[in-house]
């Protein structure tokens, strides 16, 4: 199929679609609302569900509900919104069902504001809901990428019986570029033996996230930590760019990667050896990648849109063995390119400080940096 | 004393083929009981007990999904209609219902059953309505009347700073998309036999289509009331039928034709 | 002449609440006050005769414990049925 220029929110919305979206349950939030506007107009011109629920809280409990029957189901929403549906995402998660949740991260705390953020690290990445559980987190940072991923989310969620959580910024949902859209996947019509489904014939099927009585919680956790095991050894996606030669190696993930890609370029034509490692997999983590890089390199600039959530991520990582710096922008600015070089270029002119956590290093810097 | 059977005598009633084998966790005389068998009779009746989603509540109905030989599952606290519209509208054929207290329908889920209520939802809802929250231990409900003691109104429910209760029955039936908002009471034989046609009426909704159902029914709580199951029943009579008025509230003009 | 019925109380799921005690038209059904059932409850039993088979207690019963039965007589065996 051709590339076409798509918006981000539209890419995602019809990548799946096309890979056999059942049912689409949302609300519209800003900077998200153009994918549940075209799941709106074309789930039901395909005879599929959708509904524009009462709230996210609807939104994400519909999702259950359709998960339940083994559909392939999804939502999306916006950082608030995606702090809504955090009990629903806990209740699927423990009750071990496949589901896609599109968060398009806007500046916060709390209302914040619309523009692009990557805010929501911690509470995807880490959890966000009670009790324990893993999402699989994938974070695009093209337009192309998010179509990929979103058609990959769906299997992953289904293979693993988890939650897929496509993470990227309102900057790549609210862009056009172009992209080829894969092509119209049937819809399943094989459902797994544990759908609950109101099949005649069929055995009883129950589905539910209690486990009353404690030694079968802990069996339900052990099962579902296994499971992430197999996630941990199977699924972790990064790019790795110009890191060969390089000696000082740029960490970003999504459209904080994609703008430090644009810095490191710039920094190579200087003349700087700088390479980028882009995380795709947020959860699992690329952590042996990040520890071979502190063998290889002989420092590490951790770029984010929040206030180093990942960065707490590598430097376990890194484990102190080679300077680590930080720089963003938070509260919904997205940084330059030229402000990713201008580290760059530090970091290769100057002696490295070891002193203190590299946050508080760039909170000191900050005042010039907003200047 | 020993009974023999005669020599050629029919069954009038046997315990439903849409209920399961275990023993229920209710209290002795709880009419959640009842409720339940009287959806597991109807779904036999209608043949309906494999073609039928339940969808579980959080509060002492938190099991149900134990007791219905039917496939279920267990929603949020409140979220049952959010679940439930997303289980019907994947399967649309098949039956769906939900069976919620008060405490999780009338109040933490209010927003839920509105909603669902209002998109004309073709699921029905089983509502349970016995004046506080059971689970947890007999606290103020949304449905506590007005002076009603409860662990958390020692002093009787004070309107002034508690605020009044919640008619769901009348609440929901102003709801366009709503097709069937009734009340009925489990506290007499009459009143149960009344209950078994309003859910058998509220089915007949979804399987017609018609959309949104639900079916209030007047419960006791002896444990958390204090008192006898005999004399929580007459206290449904003499407390709660005064302020819930048993009765239809909502009935879509095309049911005039199901007789039942 | 009343038909002739019994009931059979399934001593499994009874919880010895009364409801059917209280309700049954005939007052035939007592706790059987020389026993246990497994979750400690003195079930529901027929302590006379007397039943008519009307049903009532399963309706109040919150158990569905109770089975009915009612005797089929002769003549509706053969005329009837």
């Amino acid at each position: 199929m051709a590339k076409e220029l798509l918006k981000g929110n539209v890419a995602i919305a019809e990548a799946a679609i096309r890979a056999g979206l059942q049912a689409y349950f949302g609300y519209p939030i800003t900077p998200q609302t153009e994918l549940l506007e075209w799941m709106s107009a074309r789930m039901p011109e395909l005879g599929r569900a959708f509904v524009q629920a009462e709230s996210e809280l609807g939104a994400i409990n519909m999702v259950y509900g359709a998960a339940c029957t083994g559909a392939r189901v999804m939502t999306s929403s916006s950082s608030p919104g995606v702090s809504l549906m955090m009990e629903g995402i806990s209740y699927i998660a423990g009750t071990e069902l496949p589901a896609v949740i599109v968060d398009v991260m806007r500046g916060g705390p709390g209302l914040g504001n619309i523009a692009p953020a990557q805010a929501d690290y911690n509470q995807i990445v880490h959890g966000g809901g009670h009790g324990d559980y893993n999402l699989l987190v994938l974070a695009p940072s093209s337009v192309q990428e998010a179509v990929d991923l979103t058609v990959l989310a769906f299997d992953l969620a289904e293979k693993y019986r988890t939650i897929v959580v496509v993470l990227l910024d309102g900057s790549l949902g609210q862009m056009m570029e172009p992209a080829e859209l894969p092509p119209m996947k049937p819809l399943k019509t094989a459902y797994p033996e544990w759908a609950a489904r109101g099949e005649p014939g069929d055995s009883r099927r129950v589905l539910s996230s209690i486990y009353l009585d404690p030694p079968a919680e802990e069996v339900a956790n052990v099962r579902i930590l296994n499971r992430w095991k197999e996630v941990e050894a199977n699924e972790v996606r990064y790019k790795e760019y110009m890191l060969e030669d390089a000696k000082i190696a740029v960490v970003g993930f999504g459209t904080s990667g994609r703008v430090a890609l644009s810095a490191a370029r710039a920094a190579r034509a200087e003349g700087i050896p700088v390479g980028l490692l882009r995380p795709v997999t947020l959860n699992p983590f690329p952590n042996k990648q990040i520890e071979r890089l502190a063998e290889t390199v002989d420092s590490i600039l951790v770029v984010e849109m929040n206030a180093g959530q990942m960065l707490e991520d590598v430097l376990r990582d890194v484990k102190g063995r080679v300077p680590v710096e930080f720089f963003a922008r938070v509260g919904g600015i997205v940084p330059l390119p030229d402000e990713i070089l201008n580290e760059i270029r530090r970091m290769a002119s100057q002696p490295l400080s070891t002193t203190g956590h590299p946050r508080d290093r760039w909170l000191k810097r900050m005042p010039q940096i907003m200047a | 004393m020993t009974i023999t059977a005669p020599e050629l005598e029919k069954t009038i009633y046997t315990r439903p083929e849409s209920l399961t084998s275990v023993q229920t966790h209710y209290c002795p005389g709880c009419t959640h009981g009842v409720a339940h068998r009287l959806v597991a009779e109807v779904l036999d009746e209608m043949g309906l007990r494999e073609k039928t989603v339940g969808v579980a509540s959080v509060g002492c109905s938190v099991f149900a999904y134990n007791y219905f030989e039917v496939d279920f599952v267990q929603a949020p606290h409140g979220r049952a209609p959010a679940m439930a519209t997303g289980v019907k509208r994947v399967l649309p054929d098949r039956t769906v219902f939900t069976y919620q207290g008060d405490g999780d329908m009338a109040s933490i889920g209010m927003g839920e059953i509105v909603a669902a209520a209002a998109r004309g939802e073709n699921i029905t809802v089983i509502f349970i309505n016995n004046a506080n929250y059971g689970m947890t231990g007999g606290q103020m409900a949304p449905t506590t009347l007005p002076g009603q003691k409860t662990t958390s109104s020692p002093n009787g429910r004070d309107v002034e700073t508690q605020g009044y209760p919640v008619r769901a029955a009348e609440l929901l039936a102003t709801l366009e998309g709503t097709s069937y908002s009734v009340r009925r009471s489990l506290h007499d034989p009459k009143g149960i036999r009344n209950a078994k046609r309003a859910i058998r009426t509220a089915f007949e909704v979804q399987q017609r289509g018609l959309g949104f159902s639900m079916v209030e029914l007047l419960s006791i709580c002896p444990t958390n009331w204090g008192m006898s199951a005999i004399n929580a029943m007459h206290w449904i009579e003499e407390k709660m039928i005064p302020f819930y008025p048993l009765g239809d509230y909502k009935v879509h003009p095309m049911l005039a034709e199901v007789k039942i | 002449m009343p038909p002739k019925g019994r009931i059979v109380v399934n001593e499994l799921f009874c919880k010895g609440c009364e409801l059917c005690v209280d309700a049954c038209p005939q007052d035939v059904i007592g706790l059987a006050a020389d026993r246990l059932n497994a979750k400690g409850y003195h079930p529901a039993e027929m302590i006379e005769a007397g039943c008519t088979g009307c049903g009532i207690c399963t309706i109040v019963c919150p158990e569905a414990a109770i089975t009915v039965f009612r005797e089929v007589t002769q003549s509706q065996a053969e005329g009837k049925a």
